[in-house]
């Protein structure tokens, strides 16, 4: 029973400290939020205008061509990049696995 | 000299894009040798050459995603990630990023937030550092006290074997990670990993300079295997955190897009490099990684402390910072190509024989 009682405890103490944050969050007001606009009035480039005129008008899409973008090209570049480490004739499929 | 810098489209600002392009390699040597995303360097790199913090954040996590998926490719073809320990570490990484997030909004509120994240980076980085040259002389003194028997330390063997006395722990269900070649609780990744991303989320940086140290000390992982690892993850959250920062408008992705031509060549020349240096010489690489690290903190939190001499102390960290990448990158190049060119007259000999 007063290990249960224990158990209880620290269950309460435990929980206590997850939710202090939340509950000191909840007792505060929002500030503003911020809106960043990007200034296409100066942009020439066709490309980068249509980027930062998307940015302006939704950043949900701007957010997912992102994700789209970022691991395409991450994985092109890879390939590139390996593609030329191949070419100086190293061996790039075994390596020694010891610490010392 | 107009055409040696670019304008940005989303944040405004001009930018002198060959400096992107020697951060992201930079940074891809240094994260592909050690497993870091290297926020630490690529946020105040961003900051110098003149992106607003908001944004130098927000472009660090997008790059940081797409070289370390770049670098998790290679070191997958060498064989050094587990995507089973990958998977279950980042469960505990996101819950305990969470917590810490929430702690952060927390000290936030009552005003403490810049003093205690610093002196906690402070002491966390020393733990670290002490961790590192601590095992590196506990293995000596094994190979020492082996010499003494007429034996030999086996080559996977540590100083500080941690990771095994955790293994041993039979709190079911267990779980084997084949690549790893650690068997454990399903329970030990899990808890590790809370632990280093409620850290992370407090300290506000992606996680891998302290993940790393993690699954080599406490989980037993070869150091190889955990840089492999923690870049996999590393790839994971950035883009997590890419997606986030990009909904909140904060991600200039023109510059992280120059950045990852050059992390795609650094990237490279990091995880190759890994192949011709052994476990320890990584650890003590990143040890002394670790101590620039801290030092660049501790120069940052004197500019905070003594607002006389703000400008001197923050120079100096920024210096700190520029030179103990461009010295790293410098060692890992140096030892990647030494290695290649022991590899390749290794092959040529065999072939006039």
């Amino acid at each position: 029973m007063t290990k249960l009682r224990r158990l209880g405890a620290s269950a309460c103490a435990l929980s206590l400290a997850l939710l202090a944050p939340s509950l000191a969050m909840a007792a505060g007001g929002r500030g503003a939020p911020i809106a960043i606009v990007a200034d296409t009035r100066f942009i020439d480039n066709g490309l980068m205008h249509w980027w930062a005129q998307m940015y302006n008008e939704s950043h949900l899409a701007f957010a997912l061509m992102t994700m789209v973008i970022i691991p395409v090209l991450g994985c092109v570049l890879g390939f590139v990049a390996d593609f030329f480490m191949k070419m100086t004739g190293i061996d790039l499929g075994k390596r020694e696995l010891a610490e010392k | 000299m107009d055409w040696l810098y670019m304008m940005m489209p989303i944040s405004g600002v001009n930018i002198f894009w060959p400096g992107l392009i020697i951060l992201g390699l930079g940074v891809g040597i240094i994260g592909g040798f050690f497993g870091l995303g290297g926020a630490w360097m690529v946020t105040p790199g961003l900051n110098i050459l003149g992106f607003p913090m908001a944004f130098a954040i927000g472009t660090d996590m997008a790059q940081m995603a797409g070289k370390s998926l770049i670098s998790t490719m290679r070191h997958g073809k060498f064989g050094n990630v587990d995507y089973l320990l990958g998977i279950v570490m980042l469960v505990g990484t996101i819950v305990g990023m969470e917590i810490g997030a929430q702690m952060i909004m927390w000290l936030e509120r009552i005003g403490q937030v810049d003093r205690v994240v610093r002196w906690m980076y402070v002491v966390l980085l020393t733990i670290i550092a002490w961790i590192v040259f601590g095992d590196v002389a506990k293995r000596r003194a094994k190979e020492r006290a082996a010499r003494e028997k007429n034996q030999e330390v086996d080559k996977l063997e540590s100083g500080f074997d941690w990771g095994k006395k955790l293994q041993a722990i039979r709190v079911p269900p267990m779980i084997h990670f084949k690549h790893a070649g650690v068997y454990c609780s399903f329970w030990l990744p899990i808890c590790v990993s809370l632990f280093t991303g409620w850290l992370a989320g407090i300290l506000g940086i992606g996680g891998g300079l302290i993940r790393m140290p993690a699954l080599v000390y406490l989980i037993g992982c070869p150091t190889h295997l955990a840089v492999g690892t923690d870049l996999f993850e590393v790839a994971i959250s950035g883009l997590y955190g890419a997606a986030s920062f990009t909904y909140k408008g904060r991600t200039e992705l023109l510059a992280a897009v120059i950045m990852l031509v050059g992390a795609s060549i650094g990237a490279q020349i990091g995880v190759v490099a890994t192949k011709y240096v052994k476990g320890y010489g990584i650890r003590i690489v990143f040890g002394l990684a670790v101590i620039g690290c801290l030092f660049s903190v501790l120069l940052r939190q004197l500019a905070s402390e003594v607002p006389s001499m703000r400008g001197l102390f923050t120079t100096l960290a920024t210096i700190d910072v520029l030179a103990l990448v461009s010295l790293t990158a410098i060692y890992i190049t140096y030892r990647m190509v030494k290695g290649a060119q022991a590899e390749l007259a290794a092959k040529k000999q065999a072939a006039g024989n």
